[in-house]
């Protein structure tokens, strides 16, 4: 069961430009900013949202095609779509919210009744059958929400920030439960979120969304650890830059340059770790290739390091222990000196 | 957020909050409108033959009226819900050139006097009128002065109210479980019955009593379009109508009739299917 | 011309309870007086209004014209005016028993009653009988106001059961929907006929089933210018009679 689509849409006062690929037993995570798109996407797929030109295949079936003025409409997709705020039907108890796809289907009321309480009990929440959608709390509304999306034994799963009307506190053992049914569900899982913390947890690939388009797709660790976009890089808390690399020299768009080693030619993105970033007060000797002059504009503390945002050429997060902000005897305004090895900086072509 | 999945969980209910909560200034107004109600219904009880009241009760013409009336303005109000509904569903959901227009002259029999309402419905569908010769070569129906005109003119100046309700609690409700349902494979007709008319349940609720209680009211128009004939055309307030002329006590009778009756169906009905559960 | 008839068909059942207020603004010296007076005395009262205030600069007559029984019913309720002229001599009486009335009521015109049709009489009615006639749609005044019970009245004296399609609160509703087309008969007064114009035309009714609305008038109890009030009642005793007269009703 596998996915392909390209969707070309406006949506509003805005583009939308996604190529996207899920593999079958892919369980991907769709991850950006707010207003990037996210929902657009999932909206395009379940067919809420018609796409101006392109393609969405699911496993052979084409879903939409302008192109050939085919387009699926929502109700005939074989998909299962879980909102932001679950959308269960306030009206109708908690296993009547469940059977609905069934029912709609065709299956009669015995049987989905049957079916419905299976999936019910198997997220634990059988005894809560007759209850109304009012009376559940967070986490059982998600997991109503979750089954009832299942219970039509869908080929596309599109889950839109499933986490976020949920407390932080209960968050972290929900999306354990969470991903565990997900686990378990063997059509193709798409996941939409702006929480990073949320998309690495739970995702075998990430797809980063900004404005309308695809930045960058990978493995959490592929995107974490070689970010394409300031949002990834600020997600993961590096320190980001793109420009020209010739002979070990990288010439950095905005100005500035780094030297770093064993660098092919060409465009360039370079990450440097704030921690591998050190200050000086007076010009420093020695091993560092990049050693530049920097203004301190802002000096967090955060747990027990320091974070020094700096400005210069290029300009830098660097993060330090307090201790060594003390002896430097930093303020704010601040000048320093800024030293990076070349070997700490990261360089992979963009 | 917590109004938008769950919706009945967004305020606390209103009898919760006694009296105590609200501002002076509007306790007090809301005292005068009370009793700018009150007090003519007040003055009905204080002037009512209670002696004779019980004969002229069940005197056949009264009973007749009574009858009359509840069959029109029912079936008045089954009208309105099987036209209006779908109406006030277009109204809300397809926007299409003209609209306003449409919807304004829909609001038209509100604002029009009654008799007008009348005169028109003669016009349209009486004997001369644009429909109504044609209605009765091809057809053999006739409308003026039967019980089924009674029933239209009823259905002329009730029906809007009910359209103007309804289309309201459908612009209101959140579409976005109409989506919720359509992703889970229903179709049309199914949203509609399963998911977007319960929503809107007290809208139809509150439009369709506010219907009836206009049609049982309904004077001048079923004066003007049905005419006045005991049994077939002639509903309570035209009976208390011409009863005022001859006999007050008569009119009086007949109008607390009236009144209970409505009284009964408003006060069973109450908070419970109109809103609040 | 059926819009013009509705227009008016409109305008006269709007009117019942309205008032015409047949004079000029300014008035310092001699009152103002008013009178309720019955619909079909509509066209005739409001000349005759006029007329008064010409002749008696500084006097104000207000007329509100309505169905004998609405007004006898408003009067009973505690309506204030000086004279009332009704259509039926029952309805006055109703007045002189409750003790409303000031002096004794004087006849001041009489009325009789014609079937009205449509112009050209179109469904060929000769008399009374044909009103039995099946398929006709007739229409009569309701048995509450003076006109219906007068209609009945006449049909018991012709041997001839009419069975109508409705039984209108107004006189001149009968005749609006005759005039409409929607009514193939009616009954109504002379006068009405008279006053309806070109629309309709009316049948005679032989003197032997017809009857004959002696039209009461009278001072009214809580009249606030008695004098003016009989003076006016005397005016149409004499000089009102004229255009009574050209109304189409009989001399008292």
């Amino acid at each position: 069961m596998s996915l392909q689509a390209q969707i070309r849409a406006t949506v509003g006062s805005f583009d939308l430009d996604v190529d996207l690929t899920i593999a079958p037993g892919e369980l991907v995570a769709l991850l950006g900013p707010n207003g990037a798109g996210k929902t657009s996407v999932l909206r395009a797929l379940a067919g809420l949202l018609p796409i101006d030109a392109g393609h969405i295949a699911l496993d052979g079936l084409v879903l939409d095609e302008p192109a050939i003025a085919i387009r699926l409409p929502v109700e005939q997709r074989p998909i299962g779509m879980v909102f932001q705020d679950y959308l269960l039907f306030p009206h109708l108890s908690v296993l009547e919210n469940v059977a609905f796809g069934l029912r709609s289907r065709g299956v009669g009321r015995a049987a989905a009744t049957a079916r419905a309480l299976s999936w019910l009990d198997r997220v634990g929440l059988g005894p809560e059958a007759n209850r109304k959608p009012g009376s559940l709390s967070g986490g059982q509304a998600q997991r109503v929400a979750l089954v009832r999306a299942l219970a039509t034994d869908p080929a596309l799963l599109l889950l839109d920030e499933p986490m976020a009307a949920l407390d932080v506190s209960t968050r972290v053992e929900l999306r354990r439960e969470l991903r565990q049914h997900l686990e378990s569900f063997r059509g193709v899982r798409l996941l939409v979120t702006h929480d990073p913390v949320e998309a690495m947890a739970m995702a075998d690939r990430l797809i980063v969304l900004e404005q309308g388009r695809v930045l960058q797709t990978g493995s959490p660790a592929e995107v974490t650890q070689r970010p394409r976009s300031r949002y990834v890089a600020d997600l993961v808390g590096v320190n980001l830059f793109r420009g020209t690399a010739r002979h070990d020299v990288i010439t950095i768009t905005g100005g500035g340059s780094l030297t770093a080693v064993g660098v092919t030619d060409g465009d360039v993105f370079a990450v440097v770790h704030p921690r591998t970033v050190a200050l000086y007060r007076a010009r420093p000797d020695g091993t560092p290739r990049n050693v530049w002059k920097g203004r301190a504009t802002d000096i967090d503390l955060q747990g027990d390091r320091v974070r020094v945002r700096l400005q210069g050429l290029p300009s830098i997060v660097a993060e330090v222990t307090p201790a060594a902000v003390r002896e430097l005897g930093l303020d704010r305004g601040d000048q320093v000196w800024i030293g990076v090895k070349a070997t700490e900086v990261i360089v992979y072509a963009a | 957020m917590a109004s938008t999945f769950w919706p009945e969980m967004a305020l606390p209910p209103p009898d919760r909050r006694g009296p105590a909560a609200a501002p002076v200034p509007f306790l007090i107004l809301a005292g005068a409108g009370v009793a700018f109600f009150v007090l003519p219904l007040l003055g009905l009880l204080v002037r009512t033959p209670w002696g004779s009241a019980r004969e002229l009760l069940t005197s056949s013409e009264a009973l007749t009226a009574l009858r009359l009336s509840l069959i029109a303005s029912l079936s008045a109000t089954a009208i309105a819900l099987l036209l209006g509904v779908p109406l006030a569903w277009i109204y809300a959901r397809v926007a299409f050139p003209g609209r306003a227009i449409c919807r304004a002259l829909t609001v038209l029999p509100m604002v029009l006097p009654p008799v007008v309402g009348g005169v028109a419905l003669l016009l349209a569908f009486g004997r001369g009128g644009l429909l109504g010769g044609w209605l009765a070569d091809v057809f053999g129906i006739h409308l003026p002065f039967t019980t089924a005109g009674a029933i239209l003119a009823e259905t002329f100046v009730a029906m809007p109210f009910l359209v103007i309700t309804v289309e309201a609690g459908l612009r209101s409700m959140d579409t976005r479980f109409e989506d919720a349902a359509r992703t889970l494979g229903a179709r049309r007709w199914t949203v509609l019955w399963r998911v977007t008319l319960p929503l809107v349940r007290p809208s139809l609720v509150a439009g369709a009593i506010l219907c009836w209680a206009r049609a049982l009211g309904e004077f001048g128009a079923t004066i003007t379009f049905a005419g006045n004939f005991p049994g077939r055309t002639q509903t309570m307030p035209l009976a208390v109508y011409l009863a005022l002329e001859t006999s007050p006590e008569s009119a009086i009778v007949l109008s607390l009739v009236l009144l209970v009756v409505s009284l009964a169906v408003l006060v069973g009905l109450r908070d419970r299917w109109l809103g609040a559960s | 011309m059926p819009s013009r008839v509705a227009v008016g068909l409109i305008a006269m059942l709007l009117g019942a309870g309205q008032s015409a207020c047949a004079a000029p603004a300014a008035s310092t010296v001699g009152g103002s007086i008013t009178v309720f007076a019955a619909s079909s005395l509509t066209h005739a009262f409001t000349r005759i209004g006029a007329n008064f205030e010409n002749a008696h600069p500084g006097a104000v007559v207000h007329v509100t014209f309505a169905g004998s029984s609405t007004l006898a019913a408003q009067i009973e309720q505690g309506a204030i005016g000086d004279v009332f002229a009704s259509a039926d001599q029952p309805t006055m009486q109703r007045l002189v028993n409750a003790g409303l009335v000031s002096g004794s009521p004087s006849i001041f015109a009489r009325n009789r009653l014609q079937i009205v049709v449509a112009a050209g009489n179109p469904k060929h009615i000769g008399g009374l009988a044909d009103l039995s006639r099946a398929g006709l749609v007739v229409l009569l005044c309701a048995p509450a106001v003076p006109c219906g019970r007068y209609a009945i009245q006449s049909l018991r004296a012709a041997g001839v059961t009419v069975t109508p399609a409705s039984q209108e609160a107004d006189v001149k509703a009968v005749v609006s929907k005759v005039a409409l087309g929607e009514a193939d008969a009616g009954i109504v007064y002379v006068t009405d006929v008279k006053a309806s114009g070109a629309a309709v035309q009316g049948i005679d009714i032989p003197a032997r089933f017809n009857v004959t609305a002696d039209y009461p008038m009278a001072l009214l109890k809580d009249s606030q210018d008695a004098v003016l009030a009989g003076t006016f009642i005397s005016y149409v005793l004499a000089d009102g009679q004229h255009i009574l007269a050209g109304d189409g009703f009989a001399a008292p």
